[in-house]
């Protein structure tokens, strides 16, 4: 089953109790790439990421591993590697069981099973820890054991369900890089689901952000970064001032918008044409405290480390997010302008 | 003015001595909400520990044989002494199928579906029938002019009625159809604490259903069974009322504690009584000391579930 050149979602839908929990996701995976499915609770990337492992069959669509039609076959013979948000591990068997569970499922020879175990284990660096139960284990080492066991049998796709919602910042950064590693160094095909922007953005190949079942965008991360498909996306993506507005002039892609007592150059995101009602879409990190540009008043100033996130309000009070290098005085007036290239203008 | 100082601090010393003291005894949970424990120990004692007590002592006095006499003709006496067999023989099978039983329905019924909480309670209506109605019941249905005979001699299958009653087999179907419930419903508790995903994440290394089974969930629930098979166990090992109403209780189920109660009851000899009660106790001791000392050589810890 492992060494596949594609792996082609095709309409894949899922229903519950009547309402589309997956509405016809379509998406052609490459050998060694690693995808991400991204968005909100809820809107269904858990439930693609089970579609995928045979875990819930499909309402409607097809799953195609290069000619193979794989949606009807069972979980247990797809021979995908998971992780479980809850790690899932065995409680009753020692780690070096829970990793040698699917070797021995597979019936190999007592020596490869031993060989492929070590290895696995030391690839996560648990060698010390190899005869606990995974009670005795911390957070962090449930979560290396839980991807040992799905590396092991170096399946055809790896396939990771929020893997790091359940630990503390810090190890969720070390435990990003870690999955990276591997990823690099076993080329192992991984589709990971995360609600989480920045882990996305970090890890992955290619993104697939989902809303309410629907595909609004696939795309690179400096794609979905850079030139979001829509409000929606750019919402996710960190575009925290989305400003409704009206459309003054076109010239080319330059649109000139104004609304809210604020006036501003932006670029336009699919068709826009004069009059039309808009969103803005800002980047706190792109709206700058400048000599020339929009006049507000400093509401609350938060310290960030490098810099200072400040929220700040227009003349007819809407607020604006944006970094300043140095500190300003909160009820201070300043003007903040944005590159407009970096405005994105959406049509509503 | 310096007397009346130390008079008014003497009281204060006091009373923060005594409050010290009174958290150093509630840090060791010793405080006032003791005293609400004195009403059900003190019937506990009165009408379980003193009886219990009573009745060893008795079991020692016999009106002839020394100290052990009252043991010591129990166990010379084989038609005494083969009462523990007659009630091994009925409680260990009918213990035995209960919970073997339990285990395929309890794991099909662990998901949610329509129609569960009907399913669950007819299962579970015999706990409320009680043990009288349930062997009027079968005396009815499996006796030789019952329904079942009846319909085995329309059909043809027999020519005279099959004998499930008054027997072996009416007790052990008593024995079965009071002790499934129990059994069940434990075993269905138990089984819902097992993290449902442990089954998923074995299906995606390659487990098939009878090997996700086999190596997850059966370890993971089977200290729940020796807890159940010990309590259903306990249950049909005192079996008395079914052993007389549709059993032989003279003969084939002659269990322990009607050998008790003839000793105690028809023949007057309440230490012979008292020694039987005692071995009775002992032998269900034993049995649930081998079953549960298995138990603890088993993963017992967490099983990842809602508990």
């Amino acid at each position: 089953m492992s060494g596949f050149s594609e792996l082609r979602l095709d309409g894949v839908r899922r229903r519950f109790g009547g309402r589309d929990a997956l509405a016809g996701l379509s998406l052609t995976i490459r050998r060694g790439e690693f995808i991400a499915l991204l968005g909100p609770s809820g809107c269904g990337k858990s439930t693609a990421l089970n579609c995928l492992a045979g875990l819930l069959p499909l309402s409607e669509g097809s799953i195609w591993q290069d000619e193979t039609r794989l949606d009807t076959v069972p979980p247990e013979r797809r021979g995908f590697g998971m992780v479980f948000q809850n790690y899932a591990l065995f409680p009753h068997l020692s780690v070096r069981r829970n990793v040698s569970f699917g070797l021995q499922m597979r019936r190999l020879p007592r020596d490869e099973v031993r060989r492929r175990t070590d290895e696995a284990i030391s690839l996560v660096r648990l060698e010390d820890h190899a005869a606990k139960l995974p009670g005795q284990l911390s957070g962090g080492q449930q979560q290396r054991v839980a991807i040992a066991r799905a590396v092991v049998l170096e399946p055809a796709l790896v396939l990771m369900d929020e893997p790091l919602s359940n630990l503390d910042a810090k190890l969720r950064l070390e435990m990003r890089t870690e999955i990276r590693r591997l990823h690099q160094s076993l080329g192992l095909t991984t589709v990971y689901v995360t609600h989480d922007q920045e882990e996305a953005l970090s890890l992955a190949d290619r993104l697939v952000v989902l809303r309410d079942g629907r595909v609004e965008q696939i795309g690179t991360p400096q794609e979905l970064h850079n030139r979001p498909a829509n409000r929606h996306v750019a919402d996710f993506m960190g575009y925290r001032n989305l400003l409704p507005m009206r459309v003054k002039a076109v010239h080319g892609a330059t649109v000139t918008v104004d609304g809210a007592g604020v006036s501003l150059d932006g670029t336009a995101i699919g068709p826009v044409g004069a009059g039309d009602e808009v969103v803005a879409a800002i980047r706190p990190e792109d709206l700058r405290a400048g000599p020339h540009g929009v006049p507000v008043t400093v509401e609350v100033v938060e310290y960030q480390g490098r810099e200072f996130a400040v929220e700040a309000r227009t003349g007819e009070g809407v607020a604006l997010h944006l970094r300043a290098l140095e500190r300003p005085a909160p009820g201070e007036r300043i003007t903040v302008t944005a590159a407009p290239s970096r405005v994105l203008v959406f049509p509503t | 003015m310096s007397a009346t100082d130390t008079n008014q601090r003497a009281p204060k010393t006091n009373t923060s001595a005594r409050t010290a003291w009174r958290h150093r005894l509630a840090e060791r949970g010793m405080d006032r909400q003791l005293l609400l424990l004195i009403p059900g120990l003190a019937c506990v004692l009165a009408l379980f520990v003193y009886p219990f007590a009573y009745g060893i002592g008795l079991s020692f006095q016999p009106a002839q044989g020394g100290v052990f006499g009252a043991y010591r003709e129990f166990f010379t006496d084989a038609y005494q002494r083969d009462t523990i067999a007659t009630t091994l023989g009925l409680a260990l099978p009918a213990a035995i199928l209960n919970v073997a039983a339990s285990v395929p329905i309890a794991y099909r019924m662990r998901g949610r579906f329509r129609g569960k909480r009907l399913l669950t309670t007819i299962l579970v209506v015999p706990i409320t029938l009680g043990t009288v109605l349930t062997a009027e019941g079968l005396l009815n249905y499996l006796g030789p002019a019952g329904w079942f005979n009846r319909a085995l001699m329309a059909t043809g299958l027999t020519g005279e009625p099959v004998r499930l009653t008054n027997n072996y087999w009416g007790v052990f179907f008593s024995l079965v159809i009071t002790g499934f419930p129990f059994a069940f419903l434990l075993i269905l508790s138990y089984l819902s604490g097992i993290d449902p995903t442990l089954e998923r994440a074995a299906a995606t290394l390659g487990a098939g259903r009878g090997q996700r089974f086999r190596r997850i969930t059966l370890p993971l629930l089977a200290p729940g069974l020796a807890t159940t098979f010990c309590l259903t166990f306990v249950l049909a090992f005192s079996v008395f009322p079914s052993a007389v109403l549709v059993g032989d209780p003279a003969g084939t189920t002659r269990v322990v504690s009607i050998a008790a109660y003839h000793a105690a009851y028809e023949a007057y000899d309440y230490p012979l009584g008292s020694a039987i009660a005692v071995v009775m106790g002992v032998v269900e001791l034993v049995v649930v000391a081998v079953v549960l000392g298995l138990r603890s050589l088993l993963y017992t810890g967490a099983t990842g579930g809602k508990g």
